[in-house]
């Protein structure tokens, strides 16, 4: 894949896709191109409910910025969002609305679950505390920590960033994706 | 001094009042308890109330004795206007935990009296809505009961070998 560099800079501003080339033309496959937009306009949805939240705040800060992946503007409505970050203990009796929220997003839509309390539901194996969100929404990416640092959760952001833009257009109507959404009750 | 005399006082006038319900007294880090006979809890608290002006309900809650097979209702309350305290205790059968509702005479007992239903599973009999207030509508348990073990049953990634149990 080719990038195209600033002269005297080693920054990085864009990836073209592989494609052919020519005078006043540049010709390459649409999922490419989709898949490249998409990757670059995540609007995530922050479903923070604890202390992955607070470090999910510094990864939006000034610091860590978030927006420098293109996930400028985090989607407060579940129907305009393209990726449900899931930080912290989900309670059992938080479960239908998480579920709901999902239910509520567009397709495509994809879901990272930061920290061990939304991944597995951590140090709470306990009968008040859903023990991985997995059990009522698929998830797309894990990750790690007890909270994770900021750079864990951009970590997160490319796995999804990769997921988003290699995935194929016609996915999300394969017999294999609808299954799979049924395992969870979801039509 | 004078307090250890105010709180007899109290417990005096209650053998007085409703005398053979009285079982034992004791005062753990000198909170006055009383432990009652269940069966006239609530016009006790009533008294309590009326006469004695113990009108702040600081809280009720429940206690699982399985070696007793008692479930326990704690009640506590408070003087206000001489920050006094008491505490009631009454001890039910474990299998069917019965007691007369407080809510007729403290209406904050509504919530507290959830709470207790939801975790002990202890019925208020004429609680005006006795349903699960903080756990899942459809649990089956009483998750605050010593039979029911604190971890989540349908784990099945958690084995003895990993976890030591």
């Amino acid at each position: 894949m080719e990038t195209t560099t600033i002269k005297n800079s080693d920054i990085i501003i864009g990836q073209k896709p592989e494609g052919i080339e020519g005078a006043g033309f540049f010709a390459t496959s649409l999922d490419k191109v989709v898949g490249m937009a998409r990757k670059n306009s995540i609007w995530p949805l922050p479903f923070a409910t604890s202390c992955c939240g607070i470090e999910f705040m510094a990864t939006m800060g000034s610091h860590y910025d978030l927006a420098r992946f293109g996930a400028e503007r985090l989607s407060f409505s579940p129907r305009q969002a393209d990726l449900l970050m899931v930080m912290g203990t989900i309670a059992k009796k938080m479960g239908p609305i998480l579920r709901q929220v999902y239910e509520q997003m567009a397709e495509p839509r994809w879901v990272l679950s930061v920290g061990a309390c939304a991944s597995s539901g951590g140090i709470f194996d306990t009968y008040s505390v859903l023990q991985g969100i997995d059990r009522i929404i698929p998830v797309d990416v894990y990750v790690p920590g007890c909270p994770p640092r900021p750079e864990q959760i951009i970590d997160g952001i490319l796995k999804i960033q990769h997921l988003v833009q290699t995935e194929s257009l016609r996915r999300r109507d394969s017999p294999e994706y609808k299954a799979m959404l049924n395992q969870y009750g979801i039509e | 001094m004078e307090e250890t005399v105010t709180e007899e006082k109290i417990v005096a006038v209650i053998r007085e009042n409703f005398p053979s319900e009285v079982i034992s007294v004791e005062s753990p880090y000198g909170f006055l308890t009383v432990n009652l006979k269940a069966g006239k809890i609530i016009d006790i608290i009533k008294f309590l109330y009326d006469k004695e002006k113990y009108q702040y309900l600081t809280t009720i809650c429940g206690i699982h004795y399985p070696e007793n097979k008692t479930i326990q209702v704690m009640y506590q309350l408070h003087k206000l206007a001489e920050n006094k305290r008491i505490r009631l205790k009454i001890a039910l059968p474990e299998e069917k935990p019965s007691v007369p509702t407080l809510t007729n005479v403290f209406p904050a007992a509504n919530w507290m009296e959830r709470e207790t239903y939801d975790f002990f599973g202890v019925i208020f009999e004429g609680h005006p809505n006795l349903i699960r207030i903080l756990n899942v509508e459809d649990m089956i348990i009483f998750p605050m009961r010593k039979e029911y073990p604190l971890e989540d049953q349908t784990r099945e990634d958690k084995n003895n070998d990993m976890f030591g149990r």
